[in-house]
């Protein structure tokens, strides 16, 4: 008898898991094999992901449609005879034992994500095989809360959601404060575009979640837990859902849980799509109910927070962390990670990389053994060219600073933020100047209009930039940016206005070179900025349909049907109308060649 | 159509009697205003602010504050290209301005026929099968200018087919529907 798991989080359903699944369903139906699901394995490139769990044999297979499921389930699983050309990773009792993608996995050491891939994520019974609550029961009968604290502070645990502040010193904060309700908030609005640690953790592993918020309620003394999660998420309030309600059955959440005497309620909260939520005192607001605007601090949180109470709020990836500190002691969490920055990070890779996914690595790895060891590199055998980390709020980081040890001290010292996780990967196609609009378009869409300088001054460096792009660009433009960046940051309350510029900041610092050539030359080296670019027909893909020209409204593109069409670059507006249309992929675009002077 | 909407109403109607005044239900009864009636209507804001005893004016503003409440109705399939980090690298801009060509409408735009609604969305966290495009509840990633108007093209066939559908099946349709709706 076998186990069969497909893993079904959003990035595995978009890849087709339901399809999968159905077909396995089918398959399954009267037989003695059983049929699961389970969260994010993290090796999102090769989804849908299915599992032949066999005692303690696993084997994951990679890109599996319907017609594969159905091959896998015949010969594997009826069969006994695996498939290895399909077998992406496969462990037998602990030990990686094969698969085309073994190294992604076993370069990881997994804290956070313990659990994600392995169990059923509506499972309650499947958490606590693997000692699930085992930290809430030692948390509540053998521990008091400066205990708690103490532990916590022992681990050196750093807070989650970028600005790595030690969680055992916030919880002291808030555990000092005198008052009769007090609450948890745990900080679900994952709102980082290329970021999706959060997301899987809340899928694959909801209950890890709760069961940090139980203990953190214990050690400040809360009766009541938030749990404020993006509405773009309705999966993983899905699974919270049933997380929480699974969890109130058992008696681990509600009054007197496990006879404890102690009491602890969580309710979830939808976020309605403003990244600014995701700055805490702007989350409380949103809680109460009010347009979600950032408040002056102080009054810190620990003192006035939700509602005006003491309130304790943390990452969904600081939470998952606690139950493994609580359990298996501070001093075992140091062991990983560096002095400074102990225990492991979960990253999101994503953009230009080979294999796209979450890799959970200790502290202080360089940014060249993660992209490259653990992320395969740079897709289609391209060149790197930068990686950004932080989001909006953080910055790029050039390949000759590949060697950087990726931890919350030399980090900073690059121009970017460690970030809530997200690593979005540039290849020699990526303009950097787009990227700082890219990223000044955003924040500038996102302020909540409070403070002058976030709320104006935004959008004078987006236009500025707008223009650079446009090849409207003049000298003195990126002194400006440098000034305005500088004021935006020392003028702006909250952290979203503070970090705003960084992006732009940044790439100035690192690519001067790239928007002088804007500016000056007007020539887009990447060839992505569709005003500064040539276009090309590929001669090896044109089929010579003829559409390009029917569409081109400057009548630049000739040719003969069923033979290369040509573009007219004198004659051509860089409208891109023909990259929109081309059926086979032919039309490319170069930076304007420069003149030589 | 006026059974459908009274029927949510009703049910838009029961949460608002179930709201106990408890502090910071606004946001929470306003999604459940716009799931049932997929946009946010005046009538709806008056019966919030009766209830919960919020001025309107601070109901708009906290409607227009948050970019997932609509004060307009949408269309019935809703594309929302996802224009986030790892998805702009991969070209993201190019697709969304083919989905304009071939909607014939710009981001945030009903098509005439109320059949598409386009929206920009920040990120919907496919970052590894970026391009992304969601066509209501389905995902689609590694979008192309082709594959894109492909599935743009499929669901308005299969948007087109069903109106039609509708409208043959109407006269006997209705009588053998609504008793089981009841």
């Amino acid at each position: 008898m076998s186990k069969i798991l497909v893993g079904m989080s959003t990035c595995g359903m978009s890849a087709g898991a339901k399809d999968t699944y159905k077909t396995l369903e089918g398959l399954v139906d009267g037989s003695d094999n059983e049929l699961t699901f389970t969260g994010c394995i993290g090796m999102c490139f090769k989804e849908p992901l299915v599992e032949i769990r066999e005692g303690d044999r696993r084997t994951i297979y990679g890109h599996v449609d319907k017609k594969r499921a159905k091959e896998i389930y015949e010969t594997h699983v009826v069969g006994g005879e695996e498939l290895p050309d399909y077998i992406v990773y496969q462990e037998d009792g602990g030990n990686a034992c094969g698969g085309s993608e073994q190294q992604f996995l076993e370069r990881q050491e997994r804290i956070v994500l313990r659990n994600c891939g392995l169990i059923n994520p509506e499972s309650l019974e499947d958490y606590e095989d693997r000692d699930g609550y085992q930290a809430t029961r030692k948390a509540l009968a053998e521990m008091n809360p400066e205990d708690i604290v103490a532990e916590l502070k022992e681990s050196g645990l750093r807070g989650r959601g970028g600005a790595g502040f030690p969680t055992g010193l916030k919880w002291s904060f808030c555990a000092g404060y005198e008052s009769d309700v007090k609450y948890v908030v745990c900080n679900a609005d994952e709102g980082d575009p290329g970021a999706f640690m959060d997301r899987s953790v809340l899928e694959g592993d909801p209950h890890a979640v709760l069961e940090g918020m139980i203990i953190c309620g214990k050690a400040i003394g809360a009766g009541f837990g938030y749990i404020y999660c993006r509405a773009e998420y309705p999966l993983a309030i899905h699974r919270l859902q049933v997380a929480i309600a699974d969890a109130t059955d058992k008696g681990y959440i509600g009054e007197n849980i496990l006879g404890s005497g102690f009491n602890f309620d969580i309710k979830i909260k939808q976020g309605a799509g403003a990244f600014v939520c995701g700055e805490e005192t702007a989350l409380f607001a949103s809680i109460e109910g009010e347009r979600g605007m950032p408040r002056i601090r102080p009054p810190f949180p620990a003192e006035s927070g939700v509602f005006g109470k003491p309130t304790n709020n943390n990452n969904v990836e600081t939470y998952a962390n606690v139950p493994w500190i609580i359990s298996n002691g501070g001093q075992a969490y140091r062991k990983y990670g560096t002095e400074k920055s102990p225990g492991t990070k979960v990253f999101a890779l994503a953009g230009k990389v080979a294999k796209g996914g979450l890799a959970e690595v200790s502290m202080g790895r360089t940014i060249e053994d993660i992209l490259f060891g653990i992320g395969g590199g740079i897709k289609e055998g391209r060149e790197f060219k930068a990686v950004q980390m932080g989001g909006p709020s953080g910055g790029c980081i050039p390949a000759h600073l590949k060697d950087t040890p990726v931890d919350f001290e030399n980090i900073p010292k690059t121009g970017a933020i460690m970030g809530s996780g997200g690593m979005v990967v540039m290849d020699d196609q990526t303009c950097m100047v787009d990227m700082a609009r890219f990223f000044l378009d955003f924040t500038q869409d996102e302020s909540c209009g409070k403070c002058t300088f976030c709320r104006i001054g935004t959008l004078r460096m987006l236009e500025t930039l707008e223009r650079i792009t446009r090849g409207e660009g003049e000298v003195e433009d990126t002194d400006m940016l440098a000034e305005l960046g500088e004021q935006i940051k020392q003028a702006s309350l909250c952290g979203l206005g503070q970090t705003a510029p960084n992006p732009v900041l940044s790439t100035m610092r690192y690519y001067m070179d790239e928007f002088l050539a804007h500016i000056k030359h007007k020539s887009c080296p990447a060839g992505s900025c569709q005003a500064l670019v040539d276009f090309i027909i590929i001669e090896e893909k044109c089929e010579g349909c003829g559409v390009c020209a029917k569409d081109c409204p400057v009548d630049a593109i000739s040719g003969i049907l069923k033979q290369t069409y040509v573009i007219d670059i004198g004659a051509c507006v860089q409208c891109g109308k023909c990259l929109t249309s081309c059926a086979f992929d032919a039309i490319y675009t170069v930076g304007k060649k420069v003149a030589a002077s | 159509m006026d059974g459908f909407m009274n029927q949510t109403e009703a049910e838009f109607s029961y949460r608002l009697w179930r709201h106990d005044g408890a502090q910071g239900e606004l946001i929470p009864l306003l999604q459940s205003a716009q799931d049932h009636f997929g946009y946010i209507p005046r009538r709806a804001i008056k019966y919030i602010s009766g209830v919960a005893k919020v001025p309107e004016s601070k109901i708009y503003g906290v409607i227009t504050f948050y970019s997932q409440f609509r004060l307009q109705p949408m269309g019935k399939h809703a594309i929302r290209m996802c224009t986030g980090t790892a998805c702009h690298v991969a070209n993201a801009g190019m697709l969304l301005e083919t989905i304009e060509d071939e909607l014939g409408v710009e981001v945030n735009g009903t098509t005439e026929d109320g059949t598409f609604t386009l929206f920009s969305v920040a990120c919907i966290g496919c970052c590894s099968l970026a391009p992304v495009m969601m066509v209501d509840d389905d995902t689609h990633g590694s979008l192309t200018p082709v594959t894109t108007r492909r599935i743009v093209r499929k669901v308005r066939r299969k948007a087109l087919a069903g109106e039609k559908k509708a409208a043959a099946e109407k006269p006997e349709g209705d009588a053998a529907a609504s008793p089981a709706k009841e």
